[in-house]
């Protein structure tokens, strides 16, 4: 006799844990050949608003130790390489063909892996002293900018949304993620993944459901700090630039081939940094040069 | 002009006048539009006047540019960017930099003088600051020209193309060495706008550019209010946009800009923290606040305008930053013993008053400089407020002014919190004697620049740009070059 088969209840992923849409609501992204993908949660202005505050009170993560940072997220490597057979089969049932799909999840595995060595790099390579002409002490770092909305694409639902987030996160910022609406299933269990590595609960945050609806509330909300827009619509770009700029966010519009390898680097990780430059005097007497 | 003390504890002495001369300055009756390396006439025919601060007297009449003229401006930048500077080989292109900066070294006191007529700021420190940094700024840039590839490694570097700028009237020349020299290093072509108070020293430097031999149409200036930033902003042509001013105009351009491909960086308002411990050396900490707030009328973006002293020490900060007020001299900018000079219009007096009348009303204690001021042109006597609460308006909002508040702190987190609460994050400034809390601070404070133990210093090798609603993008040294160029 056949077993009957456990469905999967997809969820969200706010703050570490796995609610469902404070909304209630949901929605069935169906495949190409008009099968139902699973009843996807359809999240609100509200959900947004609470994976914000969420990710907000995560920023501690900047904190940690540049190290610490690579340790985790080469984990996060680690935890996914354990379940590629997962992920392949979703991406299977969202249309990708096998080899694709397994070239996907590997490449995603690697990039992982790419930006867990970028955590404790790109400081030297990004930051300076700066000879001034005057008795001080003058550097630059980079620093994280903070809470960062990350729009994914709809193509390429997995390697998407890793090419995106994972370098906001390299440089110790926080995100709330608005994975792909049409192919939301990887997302979903991408933030599984997230749970069983060690990264601090908050610091990504992945919704699904209508981007017409989720984008305006994060364009909109003062306690987002930058934006990386990663879809091709132009007219939600352009809306979603116009109300960004009520706080200055920082838009960024990222969109490669995420499926090249090559497709990876340092200045995307940039794109979510600020430059802190910092001066002190040197005690100096008898002289006015700063030595450095 | 001699202070007069009347409510101070310092030295009773008063000081002669030594006034700066202005008989070898060479100012036109009237300026036309700087383009194509040629001065043309507005299309519409219209100029408008400019006036010394100080005394309200009249120093020239400036053309007003309209869509038209910057239209013609933004043509001749493309065609000097697609014919001659992108072809021109980058140590070429540095020694016409280094040129442009050697011309401005030498006519440095002239620029310095103009600088302080036009703008209302000491002779002092447009003599010892601003000029110099502006020489140095395009020094600076000029060698990074033929060498961007070590600049961003694993990358080609090329430019943008034209590059529209817009900057304010606190700093006019050395805004437009801060927009123009790295635009120019990178290999792109300019059309830039200064402020309609202070266009003089921007049409020196034309001069100097046209003078240098630079390629016409490499360097435009346009001379306007609004309408002619925005004529900037919103042409087609035009590949970047930078501009410096105010966080109202910035939102405004970064909407405008919105969906375009139109590279944008922003340098924009701050309400700057400086934060004073207990351990701090505190007559060093005194002069950080005074020249914190005061320098330049208080008209710079990342003046310290909000002081935070621990509590144990408030009532001898406060009572020797007085005393320290006192002692200083507001008065005539040409006279080199002037500390404070002339606010920079008549708007933005009004605009300081209204903050100051405010503060009062919100219930904060102020302590104002007792001295006379004279009768004609804009003063503002230094300024404090004490008792100020963290909601007050005058503690949230720019006044860009000589107006200073206080507010006490009992811990580390504390006024680290009370610092960060702030929509702006342009600067800070940390005075402790220990120094792993001061890492700890100018880490945790978010904000661009952190001066530790200083205040208000600046060079070109060293980055400058906010955090949150002061903008984005760096200028000055390596970071600055991002802001011009395309990586690939």
């Amino acid at each position: 006799m056949s077993r009957l088969e456990i469905l999967k209840t997809y969820k969200i992923y706010i703050g570490g844990l796995f609610p469902r849409t404070e909304s209630g609501r949901y929605y069935v992204p169906k495949n190409g050949k008009n099968e139902p993908l699973g009843n996807l949660c359809l999240c609100s202005r509200k959900d947004v608003r609470n994976a914000v505050s969420a990710a907000r009170k995560a920023t501690g993560w900047a904190e940690r130790t540049a190290f610490n940072r690579g340790q985790i997220l080469y984990r996060i490597a680690e935890m996914l390489e354990g379940r590629k057979a997962q992920f392949v089969e979703e991406l299977k049932m969202q249309g990708t063909n096998q080899k694709a799909a397994e070239a996907e999840v590997n490449l995603a595995v690697d990039r992982i892996v790419y930006y867990a060595g970028w955590c404790d790099k790109y400081q030297q390579i990004l930051g300076s002293v700066n000879p001034v002409a005057s008795s001080h002490f003058n550097f630059s770092v980079p620093e994280a900018m903070g809470v960062v909305g990350v729009v994914c694409p709809e193509e390429y639902s997995l390697i998407g949304l890793v090419s995106l987030v994972l370098p906001v996160i390299c440089g110790g910022n926080t995100c709330v993620v608005l994975a792909s609406e049409s192919q939301p299933l990887c997302a979903v269990t991408f933030a599984e993944v997230l749970h069983a590595s060690d990264l601090p609960g908050g610091v990504i945050n992945i919704l699904t459901g209508s981007k017409k609806e989720m984008v305006a509330p994060i364009a909109s909300h003062m306690d987002v700090n930058a934006i990386i827009y990663g879809d091709d619509d132009e007219v939600q770009f352009k809306a979603l630039s116009i109300a960004a700029a009520d706080n200055v966010k920082r838009v960024s519009r990222l969109s490669k081939d995420w499926t090249k390898p090559e497709n990876q680097d340092l200045y995307q990780i940039a794109e979510t940094l600020e430059i802190k430059t910092t001066w002190h005097p040197i005690e100096n007497i008898g002289g006015a040069s700063s030595g450095y | 002009m001699a202070k007069k003390n009347k409510e101070t504890t310092g030295l009773k002495w008063s000081y002669d006048p030594a006034l700066e001369g202005v008989d070898h300055i060479k100012l036109r009756e009237k300026y036309d539009l700087f383009i194509n390396g040629k001065w043309v006439k507005p299309s519409s025919g219209k100029y408008f006047k400019t006036f010394n601060p100080a005394d309200e007297s009249f120093l020239a009449e400036v053309a007003n540019a309209d869509a038209k003229d910057v239209d013609k401006a933004v043509k001749a930048a493309r065609e000097a960017y697609d014919n001659v500077w992108s072809k021109t080989s980058p140590s070429e292109r540095a020694k016409y930099i280094y040129r442009i900066a050697r011309l401005m070294q030498e006519r440095a006191r002239e620029f310095a003088v103009i600088e302080t007529l036009d703008a209302g700021k000491t002779i002092r420190e447009s003599r010892d600051v601003d000029v110099p940094l502006a020489c140095n700024h395009f020094f600076y840039y000029a060698g990074w020209a033929d060498k961007l590839d070590y600049a961003f490694p694993n990358r080609k570097v090329s430019p943008l193309g034209v590059a529209g700028q817009i900057i304010p009237w606190n700093f006019p020349l050395l805004m437009a060495a801060w927009k123009i020299a790295p635009a120019l290093a990178t290999g792109n072509t300019v059309v830039l706008k200064p402020a309609e108070t202070t266009p003089l020293t921007a049409l020196k430097l034309a001069e100097i550019i046209e003078e240098s031999g630079l390629p016409a149409g490499v360097v435009n200036i346009v001379t306007g209010y609004g309408d002619t930033g925005a004529a900037i902003v919103n042409h087609t042509d035009v590949n970047k946009v930078a501009f410096t001013g105010s966080t109202g105009v910035g939102k405004m351009i970064q909407k405008s800009l919105a969906g375009t491909n139109k590279k944008l960086t922003l340098e924009l308002g701050g309400k700057s923290a400086n934060i004073i411990f207990e351990d701090a050396p505190i007559d060093q900490a005194i002069e950080g606040i005074i020249n914190g707030i005061f320098f330049n009328q208080g008209h710079v973006c990342c003046a310290g305008s909000r002081l935070f002293v621990q509590e144990s020490v408030a009532d001898l900060v406060v009572r020797k930053l007085k005393d320290r007020m006192g002692s200083l001299i507001v008065g005539n900018p040409l006279d080199k013993n002037t500390d404070i000079g002339a606010i920079n219009s008549k708007e933005q007096l009004a605009t300081i008053l209204k903050y100051i009348n405010i503060g009062k009303e919100e219930g904060a204690e102020m302590f104002q400089l007792a001295c006379d001021l004279p009768d004609k042109g804009y003063y503002c006597p230094p300024t404090l407020f004490t008792n100020v609460a963290q909601s007050s308006i005058i503690a949230q909002e720019e006044i860009f002014g000589p107006v200073l508040t206080i507010q006490t702190f009992r811990t580390v987190d504390e006024v680290i919190q009370k610092a960060n609460n702030s929509p702006f994050g342009l600067a800070a400034g940390v005075w402790t004697d220990k120094g792993s809390r001061i890492f700890n601070l100018t880490t945790k404070l978010k904000a661009g620049v952190v001066w530790a133990n200083t205040y208000n210093k600046f060079d070109p090798s060293s980055p400058f740009g906010g955090y949150k609603e002061s903008g984005f993008g760096r200028e000055g040294g390596l970071h600055g070059l991002s802001a011009y160029v395309k990586l690939s």
